[in-house]
C-alpha cells in the first residue's frame, strides 16, 4: 500500500459527508474532558476549531504568536466569503460551487473534498450571523452578495472591506466565551518549535514563551497546526509580517508530507513596490474587480511618457486604452480567475505597456463606475480600502486610477491530510491554509475564508472526534516522558546553534535575498532551466544563512531577531520545496507556469495525462533529496477541460 | 515626490517587565517619504544589528491598520500625527528632514510595558471573554436570512464592529478608560436582533470586568475618539451608558 491513502467515503459525491458523519465514532461527554487537544493557531481555521471543540466539551489548549488571538493573519482578509446560498436567485448551487472551485483550482484538487466544502458553506454563513457578524444588507433588510472572479454567479458575502476581520472577530468572541467557561486554554505570544511524537503519534508539543524565552512542553491526545500559509518565503507578500511556515516545517520533518509546495497564488491587485526599504506589501480587494476596469496604454510611447512623468493617466484619451482583459477574455472580463489576470498583468508589462515609476503597475480605473453608480456608492462599497490606498500612494483613486500589480499572497499548497483533515503522522490534523486540500492548483477569491471556517466549525469537530474515540484508552501523560525531554533538548541545541553563529549578515537582508531569488525564478513565469538555478541559489542562501548570520541578545528572555531567525532557516527549506516542485511539475496549471508548457495564445497547459497527482514530498534528512509521492487525483464526476473564461 | 529626510529618534528602551526603562538617541538617515514609519524602525534596527547592538522591540503584524497590533506613542500621540490610521499606516511624508521623533509605548496601567515598546493588553481579552459575544453554540442555528436587519441598524453595527482593539483610546485617556473599546463591542452587539436577548447582561459583565483590571473612569473628555484610529465614535459610549442603566435597573 501506498503511504498515500486519502480515504475518501464510498458512495455518491453528493452522499460523501453525510455517509462519513453517519458512520463516525463519537466520544461520550463524560469522556470528552478527558480529553486534551492542542490548537495551534487563532485565525479563522484554528479559533473556529477551538471555540467548537471547547463547546462540544472537549479540553482545548490554544497558541497563538500574536499578543491576542484576534490579530491572527485572518483578521486582514477583505473581499468576503463564498456560500451557495443561491439567495440573490441567480442559478448557484452546492454543485456549482463546487464545480467552479475545481474548475477555478484546475482540476488538481479533490472531487470529494471540494463538494463537502460546498455542502458546509450555506452553515457557515448561518453561524457567523447567528454570532452577530455585521454582513452587510439590502434595504429590504436581507443579506447582499457580490461577485469575485472566476464566477458568473453572486455568492460572496462580505462586511465592507473587512470581511476577514468580521469572521474572524466571531471565532474569536466564540472563542473567548469558552476561555470564559474553561473549556479553552489560551497561550498568547506563544511559538510552536517543536512537534512530539510517541509511539508515531502526535501527543504533544514544545512551546516557545516568547517574552521570557522559556522552553514548555505540552501534551495533548491529538495537535491540530492551524498556522496558515507560507507565502511569506518571498519575503514580499500580502501575509502579515508574523506569517510562517515553521510548524509546517516542524511536522514535514517530523514524517508528515509536505503536498504541492509549489502551488502558490499572485494576487493580481496589489500596491506596487516602492522601493528598496519595503517591507510587505498591500493588497486591494479582488472586489474591486467588480466595478474597476483594467488597463494599460495601448501605445508604447504614452508607457513611457508616464513612466518618465510626463504624461498623467487621466491624460489618455478612451480610444487609447488597452483594457486587456475585457479583450482577451470577453466573457469573464476584469473578473477572471487571480492567476490568469496575474499573468495578463505580467505579460503587458514585460512587453513595455507597463506604467508607474518602475514600469512594473497596471492601472485599475474606477471612472466609468463612478459616472454610472455616483461616488457615494462606490465609497460604500469600498470606502476603507480608498482611504488605504491613498494613505501609502498619497493619491487620491476617486480622481486618479489606481495603480496595482500582482503580488505573492496565498499558498495552497500545504501540510498533506486525508479527508479527514489528517497529515500522514497519526493524531496531527492540518486545517486552514496550512493544508493542501481544496484549492488545487488556484484558490478562488473569498474561497479561502470559507475554506478556515470549514475546517474549523464544521469538518473536524467530527474527524477529530472519530480519531479521539480511539484514544480514550490514552491516559494523560506526564511531560517528563523521554520524547518530551529529547524533544526540549533537540531545540535548545537548534537555538544555541543559531546564537553561536555570530555572523555579520542581518536576518532580513538574507530573507530579502531569499525572497528576490523566488519572485524571480519561483514566481509567476518558472522553467527548467531558471528553477535548477534557483535550488543552487537557494542552497548558497542556506549555507550563508548558517554560517553568517547575526543575532545579538541571548536566548533567554524576549529576542525578536532569534524568533525571525528560526522562521527563515525554515522559509528557506520551505524556498527549496516550492522549487524543487515547481521542477518536477512539468506542466502549467493554476498558479504554477511553465514557460514550456502553454497554448499559442499563452494560456495554461495542463498535462493530464502525467500529472494529474497531488506531488507529496517526504522528508528524508539533512542530507537527502525529499522523495516523491504521488497521490493520483481521480474525477468520477466532472470532465477536466482546459479552462476556458473567454 | 518623494525625498529623503535625516530624523533623530529618542527611543524608549525597557530590558522586561520589571527593568527600569530609559530614552536612547538614535540617527536613521536617508529615509524615504514614501516610506511607512514602521519600515523606518525596519532601518534603525537593520542598523543596531550591523553595529551588534539588540533591536528595539515593537509590536506590529499586519501591516495594513487592521490587525490592531501596533501601537506606538508618537510625539505625544497614539498612533503618531496622522489623522484615521495606524501607526503601520503613518508614513514618512508626515515628517521633516531633520525632525526629532519621540517613540514611546502605550503607558496605562492596564497595559503594562514587558519589553522596550511593547505592552501586554491582554486585559482586553478578559474583558471580551467576561460577555463579549452572543452565547450561540456551533450549528443548529437559523438560516441566515431567517431575521432582517435594516440596512442601518447592520451598517452601524458594522461601523462600531471596526474597532481593532489596538488600545490608542485607552492610552489617550487620562484616566486610562477602556470605555470606547468596551462601548464599541456592546453597541455593536446590541444593534442586532442576535446579540440583543444580551444585551444588558453583557453591558454589565464587561463593565464590571474592566473596572477589576484597572482601567480609569469614564469622565468625558473624549480624547479616545480623537486618537482612535477607526473613527469609533462617543456615541458607543451613550449607547454603552444606557444598556448599563438599564441593567442596573432591572437588578
Ligand atoms: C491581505 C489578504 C486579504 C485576503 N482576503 C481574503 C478574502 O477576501 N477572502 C478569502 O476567502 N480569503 C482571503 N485571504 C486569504 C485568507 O485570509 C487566509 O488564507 C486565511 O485567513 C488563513 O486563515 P488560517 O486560519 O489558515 O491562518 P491565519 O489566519 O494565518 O492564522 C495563523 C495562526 O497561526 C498562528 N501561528 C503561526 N505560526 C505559529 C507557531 N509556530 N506557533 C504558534 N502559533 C503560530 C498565528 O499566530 C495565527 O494565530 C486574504 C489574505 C490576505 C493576505
Ligand atoms: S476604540 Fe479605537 S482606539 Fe480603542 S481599541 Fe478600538 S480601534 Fe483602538
Ligand atoms: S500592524 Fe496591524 S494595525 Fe498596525
Amino acid at each position: 500500500m501506498s503511504k498515500i491513502n486519502a480515504r475518501i467515503p464510498e458512495g455518491p459525491l453528493a452522499q460523501k459527508w453525510t455517509n462519513y458523519k453517519d458512520h463516525q465514532k463519537l466520544v461520550n461527554p463524560s469522556n470528552k474532558r478527558k480529553l486534551d487537544v492542542i490548537i495551534i493557531g487563532t485565525g479563522l481555521a484554528g479559533a473556529s476549531a477551538a471555540a467548537a471543540l471547547g463547546e462540544m466539551g472537549f479540553n482545548v489548549k490554544n497558541f497563538c504568536i500574536q499578543d491576542s488571538p484576534r490579530r491572527a493573519h485572518s483578521i486582514a482578509a477583505q473581499g468576503g466569503i463564498n456560500a451557495a446560498k443561491n439567495y440573490p436567485n441567480d442559478g448557484d448551487s452546492v454543485f456549482r460551487l463546487f464545480y467552479d472551485t475545481i474548475k477555478g483550482g484546475d482540476y488538481r484538487s479533490r472531487e470529494g473534498n471540494v463538494h463537502r466544502l460546498a455542502e458546509v458553506s450555506n452553515s457557515i454563513i448561518d453561524q457567523c450571523v447567528a454570532q452577530g457578524v455585521p454582513f452587510a444588507r439590502e434595504y429590504g433588510g436581507l443579506l447582499d452578495n457580490r461577485s469575485f472572479g472566476g464566477a458568473q454567479v453572486s455568492r460572496t458575502f462580505y462586511a465592507k472591506g473587512q470581511t476577514g476581520q468580521q469572521l474572524l472577530l466571531g471565532a474569536y468572541q466564540a472563542l473567548m466565551r469558552q476561555v470564559n467557561l474553561g473549556t479553552v486554554t489560551m497561550y498568547t505570544r506563544t511559538e510552536l518549535v517543536e512537534i512530539v511524537l510517541v509511539d508515531g503519534k502526535a501527543h504533544g508539543i514544545i512551546s516557545r514563551d516568547l517574552v521570557t524565552g522559556e522552553l514548555q512542553r505540552h501534551f495533548g491526545h491529538a495537535v491540530v497546526l492551524a498556522t496558515g500559509g507560507y507565502g511569506n518565503a518571498f519575503f514580499l507578500s500580502t501575509n502579515a509580517m508574523g506569517s510562517n511556515g515553521s510548524a509546517l516545517v516542524k511536522a514535514y520533518q517530523k514524517g508528515a508530507m509536505f503536498a504541492n509546495p509549489c502551488m502558490a497564488q499572485i494576487h493580481p491587485t496589489c500596491i506596487p513596490v516602492h522601493g528598496e526599504s519595503q517591507s510587505k506589501l498591500t493588497l486591494m480587494s479582488e472586489s474591486l474587480r467588480n466595478d474597476g476596469r483594467i488597463w494599460v496604454p495601448k501605445k508604447k510611447e504614452d508607457a513611457e511618457a508616464i513612466r518618465s512623468g510626463k504624461l498623467k493617466a487621466t491624460q489618455i484619451a478612451e480610444e487609447n486604452r488597452d483594457y486587456y482583459l475585457e479583450r482577451r477574455y470577453p466573457a469573464f472580463g476584469n473578473l477572471v480567475p487571480r492567476d490568469v489576470a496575474s499573468r495578463a498583468a505580467k505579460e503587458r508589462c514585460d512587453a513595455g505597456y507597463g506604467v508607474g515609476a518602475t514600469g512594473l503597475a497596471v492601472y485599475l480605473d474606477f471612472k466609468s463606475s463612478i459616472e454610472r453608480l455616483g461616488q457615494k456608492t462606490i465609497e460604500d462599497r469600498y470606502g476603507n480600502l480608498f482611504q488605504m490606498y491613498e494613505k501609502i500612494v498619497d493619491e487620491n483613486p476617486y480622481e486618479t486610477p489606481m495603480m496595482i500589480y500582482p503580488a505573492m499572497h496565498y499558498t495552497m499548497g500545504g501540510i498533506w491530510v486525508d479527508y479527514e483533515l489528517q497529515t500522514t503522522i497519526p493524531g496531527l490534523f492540518a486545517a486552514g491554509e496550512a493544508n493542501f486540500s481544496d484549492h488545487g492548483a488556484n484558490r478562488l477569491g473569498a474561497s479561502a475564508l470559507m475554506q478556515g471556517l470549514a475546517d474549523g466549525y464544521f469538518v473536524l469537530p467530527y474527524t477529530l472526534q472519530n480519531y479521539l474515540a480511539d484514544e480514550i484508552h490514552t491516559k494523560r501523560m506526564t511531560t517528563n516522558e523521554p520524547e518530551f525531554v529529547d524533544a526540549e533538548r533537540a531545540v535548545k541545541e537548534r537555538f544555541a546553534q543559531l546564537m553561536g553563529i555570530k555572523g555579520k549578515r542581518t536576518v532580513d537582508s538574507l530573507h530579502k535575498e531569499l525572497g528576490l531569488v523566488m519572485w524571480d525564478f519561483v514566481g509567476m513565469g518558472r522553467n527548467k532551466k531558471g528553477l535548477e538555478d534557483a535550488i543552487q541559489k537557494i542552497a548558497a542562501i542556506k549555507k550563508e544563512f548558517w554560517t553568517n548570520v547575526r543575532i545579538p541578545g541571548d536566548q533567554s528572555g524576549m529576542n525578536v531577531e532569534l524568533e525571525k531567525a528560526s522562521r527563515l532557516a525554515d522559509f528557506i527549506e520551505i524556498g527549496d520545496l516550492m522549487a524543487r516542485d515547481a521542477l518536477n511539475r512539468e506542466e502549467s496549471c493554476g498558479g504554477h507556469f511553465r514557460e514550456e508548457y502553454q497554448t499559442p495564445e499563452g494560456e495554461a497547459l495542463r498535462q493530464d495525462d502525467k500529472f494529474a497527482y497531488v506531488s507529496c514530498w517526504e522528508y528524508k534528512g539533512e542530507k537527502q533529496e525529499p522523495e516523491l509521492h504521488k497521490e493520483e487525483l481521480i474525477y468520477e464526476t466532472v470532465k477536466m477541460v482546459q479552462r476556458n473564461y473567454k | 515626490m518623494e525625498k529623503l529626510i535625516n530624523l533623530t529618534l529618542k527611543v524608549w528602551r525597557q530590558n522586561g517587565s520589571k527593568a527600569k526603562g530609559r530614552f536612547e538617541t538614535y540617527k536613521v538617515n536617508n529615509v524615504s517619504t514614501g516610506s511607512s514609519f514602521l519600515e523606518m524602525l525596519d532601518m534603525l534596527n537593520e542598523q543596531l544589528v550591523n553595529e551588534d547592538k539588540v533591536p528595539v522591540a515593537f509590536d506590529h503584524d499586519c501591516r495594513e491598520g487592521i490587525c490592531g497590533t501596533c501601537s506606538l506613542y508618537i510625539n505625544g500621540r497614539p498612533h503618531g500625527p496622522d489623522d484615521d490610521v495606524t501607526t503601520c499606516q503613518l508614513h514618512m511624508r508626515k515628517f521633516t528632514d531633520g525632525q526629532t521623533i519621540t517613540i514611546e509605548p502605550w503607558r496605562s496601567t492596564a497595559f503594562p510595558v514587558i519589553y522596550d515598546l511593547m505592552v501586554d493588553r491582554r486585559a482586553f481579552d478578559k474583558i471580551i471573554s467576561a460577555g463579549g459575544y452572543v452565547s450561540v453554540n456551533t450549528g443548529g442555528v437559523p438560516d441566515a436570512n431567517a431575521i432582517p436587519i435594516a440596512k442601518a441598524d447592520a451598517d452601524e453595527a458594522m461601523d462600531s464592529a471596526s474597532c481593532i482593539g489596538c488600545g490608542a483610546c485607552v492610552a489617550a485617556c487620562k484616566n486610562g478608560s477602556a470605555m470606547l473599546f468596551v462601548s464599541a463591542k456592546v453597541s455593536q452587539l446590541a444593534m442586532l436582533p442576535q446579540g440583543r436577548i444580551e444585551a444588558s447582561r453583557r453591558a454589565k459583565a464587561m463593565v464590571a470586568k474592566m473596572d477589576e483590571l484597572g482601567f480609569g473612569n469614564c469622565t468625558n473628555t473624549g480624547a479616545c475618539e480623537v486618537e482612535c484610529p477607526k473613527n469609533i465614535s462617543l456615541s458607543n459610549i451613550a449607547r454603552l451608558n444606557r444598556e448599563f442603566l438599564y441593567a442596573k435597573f432591572q437588578d
